[in-house]
């Protein structure tokens, strides 16, 4: 597959944030801040980085697969998985309302393509990411698994009882990433539970850590998951500092802990989309 | 007592539950490339020594770490393997609910949860360690299969056999060396009781070492000219609704026997079938809202009325009530 642009890809990642925000609104309900803070990430894993197939196989043999530990930013999930042809995009219509298989926090159990396990209460993705690292080892198959978390879901034990593992045996077939935006629901991650130094955190539990300053410029990204593919494969799990901007690609949600999980007004909306030019048809 | 019975069922030798997991285990390793061990810091209790001896790659120590091997054997079935996790029940259930709720069962994960040192038979080791909730919790949860088998060949029959089947399990078993009085040759049934005494007075309905003291019971009660059947009861959930009712059809009044809360075990999912279908009297043989504490298994279930005489007493209180 030939590789897209930069502009390409800023260009699906306008057309995603038009999504989190158009299902999100609907339903008056969501998490908006933190999925646009991780749309360049998440477009710069589907549509470049990973070597993945829409022909959804539960077991991910031969392909790289993506986990979301923080699963609140299931908006981002959705659009991306769609849009890169996981299940038809009419669907996120169906966004946390009644029958659906977009859940409010993903899901397998209702089967949506893409889904591998459901997360949603904070702390276990790291873990499920790990087993599959391994199953990966075990099968032969050298792609690479990926995994997203929070930065306030840190303050969870058993991150840190898995971060421990994956040092110890080796786990290098995985790449972490923790998107660092600041805030959690209660306000700064400063103020409710001082992170401190996660670089040093996760040097000293042994992994080989990299960040990513720009986490919301798509060339920036892209080079943080590329230097972190090369990383990979010598002995340490690898982590990605992604530092992002909560609600970043609408002037009024940007920065703030304010939009973690309430949803725009139509006045609100309309202003946001006339931010975020519709590239790619809106579902 | 039991030497002075003329028993329905007898022994040659005692072992310990958790040897017939980590015997079948063992041979699953032999057997089924996809079946893959995983131990939170308990290798020699939980008797998987010789599993990851012969089987190294496929045996993920996790270290005291019990929320981690959960999430950990969630994510290598994506993959298709076949995760078997092991510590002690309390550890397996309680400590890492959330855990199987989320990653394992709502996941719809094909992992099997192994758990040893179940119930007050732990001994010793007192009331922190001997969990009487876990089957509670464990059959609450949608799809979950829930088993716990009465001994050494059928722990390791039950073993064997979740291997091939799709989802969720949890198997529980214990610590104490106990009588081996089923068939090393059985084949092992999920969901499917085992009516093991045919009697018409009284139904006996027990699950894991408890149907030893069943067994114990059906003698006793003959000696008093009261027939009494015994069902084991070993797989919980999916519970075999057609044979409880068939027998309290028969007999019009039922006990259950368990090393368990009464709260939430496997009297309440009996009486929930027969309120639905076959209102009898049903007598719970079980711990009733307390903790454990230290002693030997025998002074253990003797002190909380759990032996094969609580058994009786509360086989004759259900006959009196029909």
């Amino acid at each position: 597959m030939q590789k897209k642009s930069i502009e390409e890809l800023e260009s699906i990642c306008s057309q995603v944030r038009r999504d989190c925000l158009r299902m999100v609104h609907a339903v008056q309900s969501g998490h908006p801040g933190a999925s646009l803070g991780c749309t360049e990430f998440f477009v710069g894993l589907y549509f470049d980085q990973m070597d993945h197939d829409p022909q959804f196989n539960m077991n991910a043999l031969n392909e790289d697969v993506f986990f979301l530990s923080n699963g609140h930013i299931s908006p981002v999930f959705y659009s991306v998985l769609s849009r890169s042809g996981y299940f038809p995009i009419d669907e996120m219509k169906t966004f946390r309302k009644i029958n659906s298989r977009l859940q409010g926090h993903p899901a397998t159990h209702e089967h949506l393509p893409g889904i591998r396990i459901a997360s949603g209460s904070l702390g276990q993705g790291l873990s499920v990411a790990i087993g599959a690292a391994q199953a990966k080892k075990l099968n032969k198959d050298d792609k690479t698994v990926y995994i997203l978390m929070g930065d306030g879901e840190q303050e969870e034990g058993q991150i840190w009882e898995a971060a421990m593992y994956a040092a110890h045996w080796k786990v290098d077939n995985l790449i972490a990433t923790i998107d660092l935006n600041r805030q959690q629901i209660d306000g700064p991650t400063k103020e409710i539970m001082d992170l401190i130094d996660l670089r040093a955190k996760y040097e000293s539990f042994g992994w080989t850590v990299i960040d990513t300053h720009e986490g919301n410029d798509m060339k920036s990204v892209l080079e943080g998951l590329e230097k972190a593919k090369e990383l990979s494969r010598k002995g340490k799990p690898v982590l990605n500092l992604l530092h992002t901007e909560m609600g970043y690609g609408v002037d009024f949600m940007v920065g703030t802990h304010k939009w973690h999980g309430i949803a725009p007004s139509d006045e609100q909306l309309a202003d946001a989309l006339g931010q975020l030019p519709e590239t790619l048809g809106d579902y | 007592m039991e030497n002075s019975l003329d028993l329905k069922f007898n022994y040659t030798e005692k072992k310990d539950t958790r040897s017939g997991f980590g015997d079948g285990i063992l041979e699953l390793g032999r057997t089924n490339p996809n079946v893959v061990g995983l131990c939170a810091d308990l290798i020699g209790s939980l008797k998987m020594g010789a599993f990851q001896k012969e089987f190294p790659d496929r045996f993920f120590q996790t270290g005291i770490a019990e929320a981690n091997m959960m999430g950990i054997a969630a994510g290598l079935t994506i993959g298709g393997k076949i995760p078997f996790t092991g510590t002690f029940a309390n550890f397996s259930t309680g400590r890492v609910y959330d855990q199987i709720r989320q990653s394992i069962a709502y996941s719809g994960k094909n992992v099997k949860i192994c758990a040893s040192h179940a119930g007050l038979t732990l001994g010793e080791d007192g009331a922190t360690h001997q969990i009487l909730e876990d089957l509670g919790m464990m059959k609450m949860l949608p799809h979950m299969t829930v088993i716990n088998p009465c001994d050494y060949n059928q722990t390791k029959a039950a073993t064997i056999a979740i291997a091939d089947h799709e989802g969720p399990v949890y198997l529980r078993f214990g610590r104490p060396k106990w009588p081996i009085f089923t068939d090393p040759a059985q084949k092992f049934e999920i969901g499917k009781a085992w009516k093991m005494i045919e009697g018409t007075d009284v139904t006996i309905f027990a699950t894991g070492h408890l149907v030893w003291e069943a067994v114990l019971a059906e003698a006793a009660l003959r000696q008093d000219g009261i027939s009494a059947e015994v069902i084991n009861i070993h797989t919980i959930k999916p519970l075999d609704t057609d044979s409880i009712l068939e027998s309290v059809f028969k007999t019009k009044c039922a006990v259950s026997a368990e090393e368990h809360q009464i709260n939430g075990g496997l009297g309440d999912s009996i009486a929930q079938t027969l309120s639905r279908h076959q209102p009898s009297p049903l007598e719970y043989v079980g711990v009733n809202d307390s903790f454990g504490e230290s002693g030997t298994p025998t002074a253990l279930l003797e002190k909380y009325g759990l032996n094969a005489a609580n058994i009786v007493t509360a086989a004759k209180k259900a006959i009196d009530r029909k």
